[in-house]
C-alpha cells in the first residue's frame, strides 16, 4: 500500500505538467495507475508515508458482511465500462470493456462488454423455458433444472462484437474505444450436442435458429456443423451464474463466432433446412464491400492483437524500463505467435505469451522495452495457429473499403511522443 | 438396436461401479415432449420463402395508419429514418461512397419484413401489433420502397412472391481475403 503511494507521489511532477498541458488527452492515466487512483494522489500527504504508520493500520477495518456482494476499491471507481453519452438511443446499443485497465485474460463479469438489440431483459429463471423444435424426432422443452442435469463442461473463450471497430473515421484514442468490444470469462454450461441428440436431429436438419427472449427476440442461424462441434448452452461465467446483461439464465455459446450469434437470454432452437436470412443476418451483419455486394454469414473472427500498455491516452513515465503488454486472440482456434514492432512497422520482434494459450481465447503477450524517451510508434500482429497473420488497416481497406463495417481486425499501432504521450497514431 | 445398445451401456456402467452418463449417442431422458400448441404459440419464426407466415392480410392504405401511429416517431413519416433506421429509398447507391441500406435497396426478402415487424417492433411494444396490421405495414414499407402498388394488399402468398431488388448481391463468405 504504502509503495503505491510512493509511486503516486512520485508521479506527481507528470501529474501537474498533465493538469497544465490542458488535458489535451482528457481522460488519461500515468501508465499503472487508474484515473481515480490518480486523482486521490494530488491529495496525499506524507502522514502515512515511511517513516509513519499509515493511518488504515491505526484502527480496525470495515466489519465481515460490510459488503455481501463485494465490491472493488474505492480507488478503482473510474474503472468501468466505456459507454457513449451521445448514443441516437441505448436499448439497441453496447457498452465496451475499459480493455487497458485490465491484466490477464479474463474480463471480469461487471466489465464484460455489452451488446443487446432491444435492453436487458430480467428473467425469473422458474419460468425460464428452451424449446427445441422442427427438424427432430422428439421436440422438446427444458426447464433451467433440466438444463443443469446434462454433464458440465467448463471453457474459456472470449466473445467479441461483429464491430470491433469500424472502418470509417473517426477512429477512437483508447484501446477501448478502439477494440473494447471483446472480453474473455470461463463458461460453464453443457454441450450443444448433448442436448439436440436428446431431441434427435433430423438428416434434413442444417441449421439451427436461436431466439433469445428478449424484446428483439433476437434471431439467429446457426450452421448444424458449429452446433454439433463446440458449442455450448451456458449458464456460467466466471464460476456466478451468468449476468444479466450476458444472457441470464441461459446463452448460446459459439467459440470464435461473432458475438451476435451468441444468442442471450436462449429459449428456442429451431433446426431447419435453409437459414431464416433473418433480419440480423441479412439488413445486419452483412459486409457490403466497394462493388455493392455484400458478404453473409461472416461468421469467424479472425486473429486480432492490440497492445494495452501502453496505449492511447496513457502517458509514459519517463524513459527506461517499461514492459509492453496485450492480448491476442483467435477465433480460427489459437494464438502461435505475436510479433511487436517498435520502430513503427520496419522491424518485429517475437512477444512471450502467457500461459495458458487456449483455443478462442484472449491470450496476453508481453515484450520487455528500454524506452530510449524518444518518439516512437509500437505495434503488435497475431499469427494464428492456420498461419493467419493479422493485416495493416490500409490492407483491409484496399480489399474491403470504409464501407464494410463489421470484422475489421486491423493492427492498430500507437504514436508514443518524446514526453510519454501516447495516442491513436491511426487517428 | 437403440435400446439394445442402452442396455449395453447400462450394464457396463453397473459392472464399472460407476454412476456414469451414456455414450454419445445415448439419451438421458432429459427434459419434456413440446405439445403442437405450445411450439405453435413460441414458434414466430418466418422463413425467407415466407414459410411459416399466418393468415390474414393488411393493405398499403391501412398500412399508412399504423405505421404513423406506431412507427414514424422513431423511422420518420415517410421512412426516411430518425432515432430508427432508415427505411425507404438508397436504391443505386450500395456501390457508392454513401451506399443508404434500405429496406428497397438493400434487405434481400420481403418475408423478412414480417419477421422482424412482429417480433420486434414498435420497440416499445414488440409481438402487439395483430398480424394483420403487421401485413399492412409490410405493405406499406414496401410501398414506401416502389415495390407495391398504392392499391396493394399482401397476404402470404403476395408478399412471399416480391422479388427484392438486392436478391443476387449477397455472396458468401470468401475470408481468410486478407493476408
Amino acid at each position: 500500500m504504502s509503495e503505491q503511494a510512493t509511486a503516486n507521489r512520485e508521479r506527481r511532477p507528470s501529474r501537474r505538467h498533465f493538469l497544465q498541458a490542458g488535458a489535451a488527452v482528457a481522460g488519461g492515466a500515468a501508465l499503472g495507475a487508474a484515473p481515480a487512483a490518480l486523482a486521490d494522489a494530488a491529495t496525499v500527504d506524507n502522514s502515512n508515508l515511511p517513516p509513519n504508520v499509515p493511518e488504515w493500520m491505526k484502527a480496525p477495518g470495515a466489519p465481515m458482511g460490510d459488503q455481501p456482494y463485494g465490491t472493488p476499491s474505492v480507488y478503482e471507481k473510474g474503472v468501468v465500462k466505456n459507454i457513449s453519452k451521445t448514443l441516437p438511443q441505448y436499448i439497441s446499443a453496447s457498452g465496451r470493456t475499459p480493455l487497458q485497465e485490465l491484466d490477464g485474460i479474463i474480463t471480469p463479469n461487471g466489465l464484460f462488454y455489452e451488446r443487446h438489440h432491444g435492453g436487458v431483459p430480467t428473467i425469473d429463471p422458474a419460468q425460464h423455458r428452451l424449446m427445441l423444435h422442427g427438424l427432430v424426432d422428439r421436440p422438446l422443452i427444458f426447464t433451467m433444472d433440466d438444463i443443469r442435469r446434462f454433464p458440465s463442461q467448463s471453457r474459456i473463450h472470449f466473445i467479441e462484437c461483429s464491430g470491433n471497430p469500424v472502418y470509417s473515421k473517426p477512429y477512437g484514442k483508447t484501446a477501448s474505444d478502439l477494440v473494447g468490444l471483446v472480453s474473455c470469462a470461463e463458461w460453464t454450461g453443457v454441450m450443444l450436442k448433448d442436448v439436440l441428440n436428446e431431441a434427435g436431429l433430423q438428416k434434413e436438419a442444417k441449421w439451427l435458429v436461436a431466439e433469445g427472449a428478449d424484446a428483439a427476440a433476437m434471431t439467429r442461424s446457426i450452421p448444424v456443423e458449429k452446433c454439433l462441434d463446440d458449442a455450448m448452452l451456458v449458464y456460467s461465467q466466471n464460476g456466478e451464474r451468468l449476468r444479466p446483461q450476458q444472457g441470464y439464465p441461459l446463452r448460446l455459446l459459439l467459440p470464435g463466432f461473432e458475438g451476435n450469434m451468441n444468442i442471450k437470454w436462449l429459449r428456442r432452437l429451431k433446426a431447419v433446412a435453409e437459414p431464416d436470412y433473418t433480419r440480423e443476418e441479412t439488413s445486419k451483419y452483412t459486409d457490403l464491400m466497394p462493388d455493392g455486394t455484400a458478404r453473409e454469414f461472416t461468421f469467424t473472427m479472425e486473429a486480432k492483437s492490440i497492445i494495452l500498455r501502453p496505449s492511447g491516452g496513457q502517458k509514459l513515465s519517463g524513459s527506461g524500463f517499461h514492459e509492453i503488454s496485450g492480448i491476442a486472440w483467435s477465433g480460427r482456434g489459437k494464438i502461435k505467435r505475436v510479433e511487436v514492432s517498435l520502430d513503427d512497422g520496419k522491424s518485429w520482434q517475437v512477444a512471450r505469451l502467457q500461459e495458458p494459450v487456449l483455443t478462442r481465447a484472449l491470450t496476453r503477450f508481453r515484450l520487455p522495452w528500454q524506452w530510449d524517451g524518444t518518439p516512437a510508434v509500437i505495434q503488435s500482429r497475431a499469427i494464428d495457429e492456420t498461419d493467419y497473420v493479422q493485416p495493416t488497416l490500409a490492407e483491409l481497406l484496399a480489399v474491403r473499403g470504409v464501407n464494410h463495417f463489421y470484422h475489421n481486425n486491423a493492427i492498430w499501432p500507437w504514436r508514443i511522443t518524446a514526453n510519454g504521450e501516447v495516442s491513436n497514431a491511426l487517428a | 438396436m437403440r435400446w439394445r445398445r442402452s442396455h449395453v451401456a447400462l450394464l457396463a456402467a453397473v459392472i464399472g461401479g460407476l454412476g456414469v452418463a451414456a455414450q454419445a449417442e445415448e439419451r438421458f431422458h432429459i427434459g419434456r415432449a413440446a405439445t403442437p400448441a405450445e411450439i405453435k404459440g413460441w414458434d414466430i419464426d418466418i422463413g425467407h420463402d415466407g414459410s411459416n407466415l399466418p393468415p390474414g392480410s393488411g393493405s398499403v392504405e391501412r398500412g399508412r395508419v399504423v405505421f404513423s401511429e406506431q412507427c414514424a416517431a422513431c423511422h420518420g413519416a415517410d421512412g426516411q429514418g430518425g432515432v430508427g433506421d432508415r427505411l425507404a429509398g438508397g436504391q443505386g447507391t450500395l456501390a457508392s461512397a454513401k451506399p443508404v441500406r434500405t429496406v428497397g435497396s438493400y434487405w434481400p426478402y420481403a418475408p423478412t419484413l414480417f419477421d422482424y415487424i412482429r417480433r420486434a417492433m414498435p420497440q416499445n411494444a414488440p409481438q402487439s401489433l395483430s398480424d394483420e396490421d403487421v401485413y399492412a405495414v409490410s405493405a406499406y414499407i414496401l410501398h414506401l420502397n416502389g415495390l407495391v402498388p398504392p392499391d396493394a394488399v399482401l397476404d402470404a402468398n403476395r408478399l412471399a412472391a416480391i422479388k427484392m431488388p438486392n436478391r443476387e448481391s449477397f455472396v458468401p463468405d470468401p475470408r481468410p481475403d486478407v493476408r
